[in-house]
C-alpha cells in the first residue's frame, strides 16, 4: 500500500509478526493490569460510595456504573471485529484474524453483563426482569450476532478458512447493526411498552457522570488485557509446529 | 459471452432445475401454510387474536418457510461442483450469485404471494390490509433471499450447517420483519403504511447492490 | 456511612450485588480461561517436544 508512510507500514509488520507480538503481549499485561486496577477502584469507589443517591431510583441506578459501559463495551468491541475483519480480509493480516476471533468470546461477554445487569435494574424499575424495551432488545440481538461469529468459526475446521468467514460475517453484522438499532427503535416506539425514559439518563450530576466515564475507560482497559490473553493463546493453537513457538518452550524449561 | 448472458443463462439454467423439480418447488409453500395453520390450533380460535396477530403470524412463517429453502441456493451446485465451475468462469462471480439468488426467489418468494390471500382469510386478517400484505411480500421475500444467501454461502461447505445458517440469519432478518409486519399491522387498522414500504424498497435495492461481493467472496471462502 | 448500610443499598441490595457480581464472574472468567489453556497447552507441548528430542 503505496500510501501508507513507510515506517507506519514497516512498525505494522513488525508488530504483527507472532513472535514479536506475543513477547510485546507479555510486556504490556501487567501495566495494562495496573492500569485497569486503579481505575476500576476509582470507578467503584466513585460509583457506590461517594456518587449521592439518586431521587426517583434510589441506590438502584447504581447499576448504571457497570450497566452503561459494558452496554457501550458490547458495541465498540463489535464494530472493531469488524475493521479488523476488514484489515484481516484485504491484507490478509494473520494477526487481524487472531484479534478479531480473540474479540469475539469478551464482546459476547460484555453483551451478557449489560443484559443482565439491565434486566436486574429493570425489575425494581418496571417490575419485571424483562420488558421489550428498545435497548434491551437491540443488545439481545447483539449478543445473537456474537454468538454467530463464535459458532461459525467453531464449525470450520479449517481456521485460516474460517477466520475469513468470521470476518466477512462481522462486515456484515456491522452494516446491519444501525439498521437494527433503527427498526428496533421505532417498533418499541410503535407498540409503546412501559416507559422506558427511566433508563434514560437526561441531565446526569457530575459526581455520578466521572465514575460512569472512569468506569467505561476501565473497561477499555479490561478489553485489551483480556483480548490480549486471547490472543496469546490463539497464536500458540496456531502455530504449535514453528521454530518461535519451540524457543518459547526451551526458554521455559 | 458477454456477463449478461451469463447472468440469463444462470437464471435461466435454475429455473429449469427447479422446474424440473416441480415436487420440491411445493414446499416451501406448504410450510407456509402449515405454520400458518399451526397457530389457531395453539392460542386458541378467537377472532380478535387471530386479527390481532396476524401480520405477525404470517411473516414468521415466510420467514421460516423462506430460511427453510435458503439450503437449496448453493448446496446442490456445491456438491455436483458447477459451483467452482462458476468461480472459474471469467465473469464477475457477484453478477453469476446476483442471477442464482433471484431465481431462488422466484422459484420460493415468489409463489408466497399465491397462498397469502388464503392465509389472510384463516386468520380474519382485515380486506383492506390484503394489498399491503402482497407489497410486503413482493418487496421484502427477496430480501430474505438476498440476506439468507450470505448466510448460505459461509455454509455451504460445512455438512451441517442448517442450524448454523439459521443462527447466522434470523438476527439479520430482524429489520425486514419489524417493517413488513409492521406495515400489515398498520393497513390493517386504516393507517397509511408508506414510511415503511420506502424503507423496504430502500433496504431491498441496496441489498441488491451490496450482498453479492460478500456472498462471492463468502462462496469463495467455502470451495477453497 | 457503616458497612450495612453500604451493604444494604438502600433496600436494593438484592438487584445491585448480584449485577455486580455476575459482571466480575463474567470479566474474571474471560481473562482466567485463556490463561488456563493457555498453561494446559504449553504444558503439553513441552512434553510432545521433550518425546520428540528423547527418540
Amino acid at each position: 500500500m503505496s500510501w501508507i508512510p513507510a515506517p507506519v507500514s514497516r512498525f505494522f509488520h513488525r508488530t504483527s509478526s507472532p513472535p514479536y507480538f506475543y513477547a510485546l503481549a507479555d510486556r504490556f499485561i501487567p501495566w495494562l493490569t495496573v492500569i485497569f486496577l486503579v481505575l476500576l477502584g476509582a470507578g467503584l469507589y466513585g460509583g457506590l460510595y461517594l456518587a449521592p443517591t439518586d431521587y426517583q431510583q434510589g441506590d438502584s441506578y447504581r447499576i448504571i456504573y457497570i450497566h452503561v459501559p459494558a452496554a457501550w463495551m458490547s458495541l465498540f468491541i463489535y464494530v472493531l471485529m469488524a475493521v479488523m475483519g476488514g484489515i484481516a480480509l484485504i491484507w490478509r493480516m494473520k494477526l487481524a484474524e487472531v484479534m478479531l476471533i480473540s474479540s469475539a468470546p469478551i464482546g459476547a461477554g460484555f453483551t451478557f453483563v449489560a443484559l443482565v445487569t439491565g434486566s436486574l435494574w429493570g425489575k425494581p424499575m418496571w417490575g419485571t426482569w424483562w420488558v421489550w424495551d428498545a435497548r434491551l432488545t437491540s443488545e439481545l440481538i447483539l449478543l445473537f450476532l456474537y454468538m454467530g461469529v463464535i459458532s461459525l468459526y467453531g464449525a470450520i475446521e479449517e481456521k485460516r478458512a474460517a477466520a475469513r468467514a468470521v470476518s466477512i460475517l462481522a462486515l456484515v453484522g456491522v452494516v446491519n447493526i444501525p439498521i437494527i438499532h433503527y427498526s428496533v427503535q421505532w417498533w418499541n416506539t410503535l407498540h409503546q411498552g412501559p416507559t422506558v425514559s427511566k433508563m434514560d439518563k437526561p441531565s446526569i450530576h457530575v459526581s455520578m457522570l466521572v465514575p460512569l466515564l472512569l468506569m467505561a475507560v476501565a473497561f477499555k482497559f479490561y478489553y485489551l488485557i483480556a483480548v490480549l490473553q486471547a490472543a496469546k493463546l490463539e497464536l500458540l493453537k496456531r502455530e504449535t509446529s514453528s521454530q518461535w513457538v519451540k524457543a518459547l518452550l526451551e526458554k521455559q524449561a | 459471452m458477454p456477463i449478461i448472458q451469463a447472468f440469463w443463462a444462470i437464471i435461466r439454467r435454475d429455473l429449469l432445475l427447479a422446474f424440473r423439480r416441480r415436487a420440491e418447488m411445493a414446499n416451501p409453500l406448504f410450510f407456509f401454510v402449515l405454520v400458518v395453520a399451526l397457530f389457531p390450533l395453539a392460542v386458541g380460535a378467537q377472532p380478535n387474536l387471530l386479527r390481532a396477530m396476524a401480520p405477525g403470524v404470517i411473516w414468521v412463517s415466510a420467514l421460516l418457510a423462506a430460511l427453510l429453502s435458503l439450503d437449496g441456493l448453493f448446496r446442490s451446485d456445491f456438491e455436483d461442483g458447477s459451483l467452482e465451475q462458476m468461480l472459474l468462469s471469467p465473469h464477475a462471480l457477484s453478477i453469476l450469485v446476483l442471477g442464482k439468488i433471484i431465481a431462488h426467489w422466484l422459484v420460493t418468494g415468489l409463489p408466497l404471494l399465491l397462498v397469502a390471500p388464503l392465509l389472510a382469510v384463516f386468520l380474519g386478517l382485515p380486506e383492506q390490509a390484503m394489498g399491503t400484505l402482497w407489497l410486503t411480500l413482493i418487496l421484502a421475500t427477496p430480501l430474505l433471499s438476498l440476506i439468507g444467501a450470505i448466510g448460505v454461502a459461509l455454509t455451504v461447505g460445512l455438512r451441517r450447517g442448517g442450524m448454523l445458517l439459521s443462527l447466522l440469519v434470523l438476527p439479520l432478518y430482524v429489520p425486514v420483519l419489524i417493517f413488513a409486519s409492521g406495515a400489515v399491522d398498520r393497513a390493517a387498522s386504516g393507517l397509511p403504511v408508506n414510511a415503511q414500504l420506502n424503507i423496504l424498497l430502500a433496504m431491498l435495492l441496496s441489498a441488491l447492490v451490496l450482498v453479492p461481493l460478500p456472498t462471492a467472496a463468502a462462496l469463495k471462502m467455502s470451495v477453497n | 456511612m457503616s458497612w450495612e448500610s453500604f451493604l444494604y443499598m438502600g433496600g436494593y441490595a438484592i438487584y445491585v450485588w448480584p449485577a455486580y457480581g455476575v459482571t466480575a464472574l463474567v470479566l474474571v472468567v474471560n481473562i482466567v480461561l485463556p490463561v488456563l489453556q493457555r498453561k494446559q497447552l504449553l504444558r503439553e507441548l513441552t512434553i510432545k517436544q521433550k518425546r520428540s528430542q528423547a527418540r
